[in-house]
Formats: structure tokens, C-alpha cells, sequence
């Protein structure tokens, strides 16, 4: 069930841990088992700065189950400092003011809530960073 | 590159389709059965079914989208083809593309003469919203759905990136709507065969019938920017650069080349087939191409001993209208960065150069996922014999091409098409 999943995946949703190729260095987010530069499957833990830049995004108008109340929010690729692409939303920031290339970094906000309960998940998104850097 | 070489040659003798369309009374098997019969219809010098020896289903997930699982014995039933081999084939929106690849090999490899090559889903049963999640389950669900991202989602970070990259507004996608529905109108098969201007002039018409105020728009351009007309899915992409959910089918029938004549004067031979796959978009380097998609036509090409420069026309696989803006690039008819050119300019048109969707393509013709691979192969089909009818472009078509992508390009899949003599 998806609570269950979310929580097996929470190294990732709260630290942004992903893995790194011990033969070739190479750096993975989402994390991979098996190098896909060297095929090695020597790979260990690798946690991301969480600072990048925005590489693409777009505006959701029309949501997935779970994310209505969002609506419409930000949806972005973000070019980590460190090499891979993460698929995240944009916070703290105006539609208007998003631009492709901007600096971000990670925040922890909610991502959704589940079912009569509402139970609350949480996770990475990103948001501009004010002052360059 | 490895060049790899079909064991024989294969032909297609026959094709049909369904209606495309939201049919509340049918179901898949109601659909696939009409679309086989229409194929049985258009074998020129007549057959008997009981010669089909296997057949390869397309079908995304109507286990989903109808609570029906198991679809390909059950269509295969439903035609009455038991007890010969049926399997179904799972590649997200390129299921019917790659059902008929494998069809190709089958007979290729020598196992099979007479291969049937189906597609279908039944996709407006379910509401809107579970339809979003069901097309979002071909990304990746642990890391891109959770993010918030949806099917359009996707393809609107392509356009961003790509517009970003290139210069091209959401102007030049809508001609690629505009184009698609000017052809899609001329096709009675089509789920909304009619032009934008008529769609305009119907809405007009529809409110002074209701005695409300009629819209007011002065041009098509102002019609697109409308709001509440053309509604904000994911920006830049709006309801008309939106393939729509569909019900349908679609049946090919093939053979072993040396025996097309007995069925047909006028044989369509598959001379290259390619197909490729790659990861999820977060894995990839570049949102302004499909890898999978280049890899694919290369090997479709290589195989074919042809170039992009000898295609006359192509079916491109349009969800979105940046779909076919990059992959009228991928397919090398156009260089990186000038496909949004080439479909504002006209080149893409009916009557231009290089003509792309000439069926009115996913977006005016239906999006039946599982069915689309093998619908857009009933048009090479029709076009090449010459009978695509108000559509039909001038002149001969020797060779043409299909290019079918799953998901945002985790398969694509190809194929070249050759009319001899
Ligand atoms: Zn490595």
C-alpha cells in the first residue's frame, strides 16, 4: 500500500539519499542498484546537497488523485550541483516568477494526504533561493 | 550499430478499424470484433479466417480501465480464433506498435504465414481523474507521480525545456492542433473529425440555440487563448494540444510476403522494423529528443537500406502537440530545434513536403491507447493503396513510416512501409 511504500522510501523523501558508483563514481537520485556508466553493482549511499538549478517545469491545472489541493502547483526538473535530474515541486514562489535556470533547493513540505484519516506524507520539494548563491 | 535483417519478407493484406469515440454501450470485445470485421472486409480476393494462425494484442490496461484482465484469449474468442496462440502485448501507448513488431518477427522467423495483429481499449468508462492515474502508472510511480506529475505533466516539461532551449511559443503548437484537426475531419473514423473552425462555429452556434450569449472570438488564435474555451492543462499545454480518451480498436493482417498475392493485388510490405527503450526522465540528459525514438528509427532505416529524405508520408505519435513537433526531429525529417518551423510553416501539411498525420494523428482521430500503434498503420495502409479518400495526398506514396511511442519515451518503436510495383 502506498503509506507502506512511502516509508520505505523516506531515506529518500527526507534526506534526498541516493547512491553512488564505488567503481566509477558515478552519482544516481533516484538511487540505482546496478551503475548504469560502468555496470557495476558495487554502489553505497549518497546523500545529495539538495542545491541545483531548474532545467524545466510546467503549471498543473489538472491534478492526480491526492494532489487537489495543490492545484494549480508547480512541477519542475531540477539539475542537481552534483549531476542528476530530481522530479519535484516548486514552492514559495509566484507561476510568473518561475524561470528555467534559476537556483533552488530542497525544502521538506507536505506532498499529500491519504485517504478518511488524513494521514499526511512528507517529502522533498524545492524553492528559489532568495539570494543567488 | 547492428544491422539486423527480417528472416523474410512480410506483408499487410488487411486492415480495419472501429469508430473511434467515447461507445458507453460497448465494450473492448464489441469494439475489436468490428474492427476485425472491417479488416475480413478488405482483403481484396477474400479469405478464410480459419487460416490466421496466431495473433498479438495490443492492450494497455484493461485490467484498469474495465476490470477485465486476460484480454487476449478473450478477443481472440470473441473473433473465433481458439485455440490458436493469443498474447497480449504491455507498452504503455505503444502496445499496438510493438504487437505488431512482434507480429513481423512471428512471420519473419518462419513460424507463422498468417499473423493477426490487434489493438484495443475501452478508456471512457472510468472517470477523468482515474484516468489521469491510470496513463500517470506508465511513468514511474515511486518517484515521478508522487512529485505531483501527470501524463500532460510530462510532456509539458518537454515543451518548456524545449521551447526554452529553441525559442518556440505555444503559438507554433497550436498549429500542429490546427493541422491535425483540418485533416482529422476528412477521416469518418475519427473521434473529433472536425475542423477548428467548425468546432468554433458549432459552439457558436450551440449557445444561440440555448439563447445564452455567443462567444465572441475574432480568430482561431483568439479561440486557443480562450481560457474557458481551450482550458489550462499543464502550461503551456491547453485541452487542444491534448490528445483525447478514447475507445477503439484496430486489426492488421499479415502474411508471409511470398504469399501476399493470393490475398491482395496490392500488398503493403513492412521492410523495417525498430524498437528501443530508455529510462524514466529523471534518469535522462536532454527533455528536447527521445532517445528511444532516435535509436529506433536508426535501426528502422538501417534495416530498410532507406533515409528519412525517402519517406513520403509518416503517422507520428502526437498525445501532445509537442510529441509531434520532436518527433518529426527524432524521425530526422527536420533537424533539432526546427520541427515547430516546419508544422507553422505548412511543411507538415496534407498538401506540404514532408505531410504528418494525415489521419488527423492521436489528436483529432482518438487515443485508444493500446489500439493507436496499429490505427496508425491502417493510414499508411489506406494512403499507400490510395483509398484514404477527401485525405488522400497526391502523387505516389512509395515508403512510409509509423513511429509509436509508450509512456514520455520509455519504448518507441517503428516501422517502414514499402509499396512495390
Ligand atoms: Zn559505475
Amino acid at each position: 500500500m502506498d503509506l507502506a511504500r512511502h516509508w520505505r522510501l523516506k531515506d529518500q523523501r527526507y534526506r534526498l539519499e541516493g547512491t553512488v558508483c564505488a567503481e566509477c563514481g558515478a552519482k544516481f537520485f533516484p538511487p540505482r542498484q546496478v551503475c548504469t556508466e560502468c555496470k557495476s553493482t558495487n554502489l553505497k549511499p549518497h546523500e545529495f546537497a539538495g542545491r541545483g538549478e531548474l532545467y524545466s517545469f510546467t503549471t498543473v491545472s489538472a491534478p492526480p488523485s491526492g494532489h487537489e489541493e495543490f492545484v494549480p502547483y508547480i512541477v519542475g526538473m531540477v539539475k542537481l550541483d552534483e549531476g542528476p535530474l530530481v522530479e519535484a515541486q516548486i514552492t514559495d514562489v509566484n507561476p510568473a516568477d518561475v524561470k528555467i535556470g534559476q537556483r533552488v533547493e530542497m525544502v521538506t513540505r507536505k506532498l499529500r494526504a491519504y485517504g478518511d484519516d488524513g494521514v499526511i506524507v512528507y517529502g522533498y520539494k524545492f524553492r528559489p533561493i532568495v539570494n543567488g548563491s | 550499430m547492428t544491422q539486423r535483417k527480417l528472416g523474410r519478407g512480410v506483408a499487410i493484406v488487411g486492415a480495419g478499424m472501429s469508430k473511434f469515440g467515447a461507445f458507453p454501450d460497448k465494450t473492448s470485445r464489441d469494439l475489436f470484433v468490428e474492427a476485425f470485421k472491417e479488416m475480413r472486409a478488405s482483403i481484396d480476393k477474400g479469405f478464410d479466417p480459419e487460416i490466421i494462425e496466431t495473433l498479438y494484442l495490443g492492450n494497455y490496461s484493461s485490467d484498469l480501465f474495465e476490470k477485465q484482465g486476460h484480454t487476449a484469449p478473450i478477443m481472440a474468442d470473441a473473433v473465433g480464433l481458439t485455440p490458436r496462440p493469443a498474447t497480449r502485448v504491455e507498452d504503455a501507448c505503444a502496445s499496438g506498435g510493438v504487437a505488431l513488431r512482434l507480429g513481423v518477427l512471428a512471420v519473419a522467423s518462419g513460424m507463422y504465414d498468417v499473423v493477426l495483429v490487434g489493438g484495443v481499449e475501452r478508456m471512457t468508462k472510468l472517470p477523468t481523474a482515474e484516468v489521469t492515474d491510470t496513463l500517470g502508472s506508465a511513468g514511474d510511480t515511486l518517484y515521478e507521480t508522487p512529485a505531483g506529475f501527470t501524463f500532460p505533466g510530462f510532456y509539458a516539461a518537454m515543451a518548456t525545456a524545449y521551447m526554452h532551449r529553441y525559442g518556440m511559443t505555444p503559438e507554433h503548437l497550436m498549429s500542429v492542433a490546427i493541422k491535425n484537426h483540418a485533416n482529422g475531419a476528412l477521416n469518418p473514423k475519427a473521434q473529433f473529425g472536425v475542423s477548428i473552425p467548425d468546432w468554433m462555429e458549432q459552439r457558436v452556434q450551440a449557445a444561440l440555440k440555448k439563447g445564452k450569449p455567443a462567444p465572441t472570438w475574432k480568430s482561431i488564435s483568439d479561440f486557443l487563448h480562450d481560457d474557458a474555451a481551450n482550458p489550462m492543462i499543464a502550461y503551456p499545454l491547453r485541452l487542444f494540444d491534448c490528445s483525447p480518451i478514447t475507445d477503439g480498436a484496430a486489426c492488421l493482417l499479415l502474411v508471409a510476403a511470398e504469399r501476399a498475392r493470393e490475398f491482395t493485388d496490392q500488398p503493403i510490405h513492412i521492410i523495417g522494423v525498430g524498437q528501443a527503450s530508455d529510462a524514466a526522465l529523471h534518469y535522462r540528459a536532454d527533455l528536447t529528443t527521445l532517445r528511444a525514438a532516435r535509436v529506433a528509427v536508426q535501426d528502422a532505416y538501417a534495416m530498410a537500406g532507406v533515409t528519412a529524405r525517402d519517406i513520403r508520408i509518416a503517422e507520428v505519435h502526437d498525445c501532445f502537440t509537442i510529441a509531434e513537433v520532436i518527433a518529426t526531429e527524432d524521425m530526422e525529417f527536420f533537424a533539432p530545434g526546427t520541427g515547430f518551423k516546419m508544422a507553422q510553416e505548412g511543411v507538415t501539411a496534407r498538401d506540404g513536403a514532408k505531410p504528418i498525420n494525415t489521419s488527423g494523428g492521436l489528436k483529432s482521430k482518438g487515443h485508444p491507447v493500446g489500439a493507436s500503434g496499429v490505427a496508425q498503420t491502417i493510414e499508411i495502409w489506406k494512403q499507400m493503396r490510395g483509398e484514404a479518400g477527401a485525405r488522400q495526398v497526391k502523387g505516389d506514396i512509395p515508403l512510409a513510416l509509423t513511429h509509436n511511442v509508450g509512456g514520455t519515451g520509455q519504448t518507441a518503436v517503428v516501422h517502414i512501409y514499402e509499396r512495390k510495383g
